[in-house]
């Protein structure tokens, strides 16, 4: 499992420092939420969770990955690059005019991404509709939506979480960014979330809690999840905007600046340094006393 | 005057949505709580599993469209214009539209048509926020045929299509065979000016319910001696440009048609293409920069010059008649 953890940590170490180096090199971005979702969303696609070719990206018996919260795009434009679905010179482009890489991101130009997103909120009805589509056909396949803690304000999340619970939707899986972070402020000085656990599983959701730093636990809470039948499953996860590098941690003014050359030098140290990733690696780290919870659904 | 069957348009949205799920699988049709009023009540009693009540969430009807036409399937998403082109813009605009997904609107009630309801549920807006949307197509129908004409015509047309029709019973103006081509302009009476050689003293291009009150207002003018070219110009985006040109140099004057704001609607559309060019007196037929109000669409349409005698006169003014 260590070596397991190696690999897919050195992954992440790769993408954070993609992540910073494009919204560097571009000159303007959202380093924060990017820097918060790297685990989640490279255990999925590292991890062995999602199936996907990057050869074929329109394979039909693929599984999907939506991303609702739009301004992560830099997150995954690292990791289809790096999973092989175009070429890692793209992220030089990032932003700028002509490029794949579009400021929030473009499906139709991109390899391998499923859906365009910018605007919040959306992004959970989409991943519904493609469950009611793989179940009309037939298609054994999962669904994920990457949703911000931030973009749960909007209130039409909260109509596509009840469209999943009213239809048993057990093919979909939401995944919160619990980041706390937002543009203006931390959520809970705006609009606080409470007890999202507790909001889920009364709209009837299974929902898993994880630190969402520790991807050995992600990749375990998308097993447990997939296990999960009767209702869809959402994967709390606990995470620290901007996470990885030092000075942008938890920092609201981080949620969509672009690091400067200096600043960028030293965020590319932290990530190499792996700043807040050594309990991961200590050797008495046991990760089965840091299993998600089980699922707390009423059903 | 010819008398026509009166039909609800919105009986022809049903029934080419009947006819859609019973030969397609892909078909889906969703509604937001108000099945009974789009008639998709058909297809949840007739074919359950392509039927999907979202309840009252219009935003994430069309999210949810969104994902069905991602994973293949062909959705129509069902409720009042107002709400669906209005409350749900930002999908349509941002997930629809920015993909070109190969979801289908289903505006019903639009217009004033759904008269005593009021202001609230009166869709006077939404061509014109679904026709400024890259990718959309956009098309008003004329009555119940067309409706279902322009419903299959639409499942079949690939992208993101916003049909409009109206509540009420209105004239059954065409029949089975009637040519129904989205983006062409329909010819409805008058000389056909895109046969060379053919002239009008005035072009009149009307959509929707409007469309019988423009043929009535030709008839009027003929009775004066003034010709008058009738057009269905069904499609609002993409407009049939070569109808228009032929239009534009043919008659004397242009006028426009439709039950819907003036600002930003199809006469909106035909003015921005013929100002730039080919530059023609143009009078347009529509609401005024107002909200409508309760009544009987009869007195609606009266109260808010809705009429054959608002078009004639507008025309009889454009040729200084």
């Amino acid at each position: 499992m260590t070596e397991e953890r190696e690999r897919l940590m050195a992954i992440c170490r790769q993408v954070r420092s993609d992540i910073v180096s494009m919204i560097g090199k571009a000159g303007s971005g959202h380093p924060g939420g990017s820097l918060s979702a790297t685990e989640l969303v490279c255990g999925l696609y590292f991890g062995g969770i999602l199936k996907y070719r990057p050869e074929d990206p329109e394979w039909e018996g693929r599984d999907r990955f939506i991303l609702s919260k739009g301004h992560a795009g830099p997150l995954l434009y690292s990791v289809l690059a790096r999973a092989g679905f175009y070429s890692p010179d793209e992220m030089q482009h990032l932003r700028e005019l002509g490029s794949i890489l579009q400021g929030h991101p473009h499906a139709e130009r991109i390899p391998g991404f499923e859906c365009s997103a910018g605007s919040l909120g959306q992004g959970l009805s989409v991943a519904n509709g493609l469950a009611f589509a793989f179940r009309r056909t037939g298609h054994p396949g999962r669904v994920y939506c990457l949703m911000g803690d931030g973009e749960l304000q909007e209130g039409s999340v909260w109509e596509a979480v009840m469209t999943a619970a009213q239809h048993h939707l057990d093919n979909v899986c939401a995944l919160v960014d619990y980041n706390h972070v937002q543009l203006d402020d931390t959520v809970e000085n705006i609009k606080a979330l409470g007890d999202l656990c507790e909001k889920f599983t009364d709209f009837g959701w299974n929902a898993i809690e994880v630190d969402g730093h520790d991807v050995i636990n992600v990749v375990e809470a998308y097993k447990i999840a997939e296990a999960l039948k009767g209702a869809p499953t959402v994967i709390i996860a606990n995470t620290v905007k901007g996470k990885g590098v030092s000075y942008m941690e938890g920092d609201p003014a981080w949620h969509g600046t672009a690091p400067n050359a200096e600043q960028l030098e030293r965020a590319l140290s932290d990530i190499a340094g792996g700043n807040g990733f050594e309990k991961y690696l200590e050797e008495d780290y046991d990760s089965e006393e840091e299993a998600p919870e089980g699922e707390v659904s009423p059903l | 005057m010819k008398e026509y069957k009166a039909v609800p348009m919105r009986d022809g949205y049903g029934n080419a949505l009947l006819k859609l799920c019973a030969a397609d699988p892909k078909v889906m049709v969703l509604d937001a709580d108000v099945a009974k009023s789009t008639r998709t009540d058909w297809i949840k009693k007739e074919y359950p599993d392509h039927f999907l009540d979202m309840g009252i969430s219009e935003q994430d009807m069309v999210g949810t469209a969104s994902g069905m036409a991602l994973g293949g399937l062909i959705p129509f998403c069902s409720t009042y214009g107002v709400f669906l082109a209005g409350r749900a813009w930002d999908q349509i605009r941002t997930t629809v539209c920015y993909n070109n997904l190969n979801v289908k609107l289903g505006g019903a009630h639009a217009g004033l048509s759904v008269g005593r309801d009021g202001a609230t549920h009166q869709a006077l807006e939404d061509v014109a926020i679904m026709r400024v949307l890259p990718n959309m197509t956009v098309v008003v129908p004329c009555d119940s045929l067309e409706t279902e004409k322009a419903t299959l015509a639409a499942a079949a047309y690939p992208g993101p299509v916003y049909l409009r029709f109206g509540r009420e019973a209105v004239p059954v103006i065409t029949d089975e065979d009637t040519e129904f081509e989205i983006g062409r302009a329909r010819h409805v009476s008058g000389p056909e000016l895109r046969n060379a050689g053919e002239i009008a003293d005035a072009a009149i291009f009307a959509n929707g319910p409007m469309v019988r009150e423009a043929a009535i207002a030709a008839e009027k003018l003929a009775a004066e001696g003034i010709t008058a070219a009738v057009y269905d110009l069904h499609t609002v985006k993409p407009l049939d440009e070569e109808a228009l040109l032929a239009a534009a140099e043919s008659a004397k004057v242009i006028v426009t048609a439709e039950e819907h704001q003036l600002a930003g609607g199809m006469g909106g559309a035909v003015s921005e293409f013929l100002s730039v060019r080919h530059p023609v007196l143009m009078r347009m037929i529509g609401v005024d920069d107002s909200f409508g109000e309760s009544g009987s669409p009869d007195q609606l349409y009266d109260k808010y010059g809705l009429r054959a005698e608002n078009i004639a006169a507008a025309a009889r003014g454009a040729l200084g008649r």
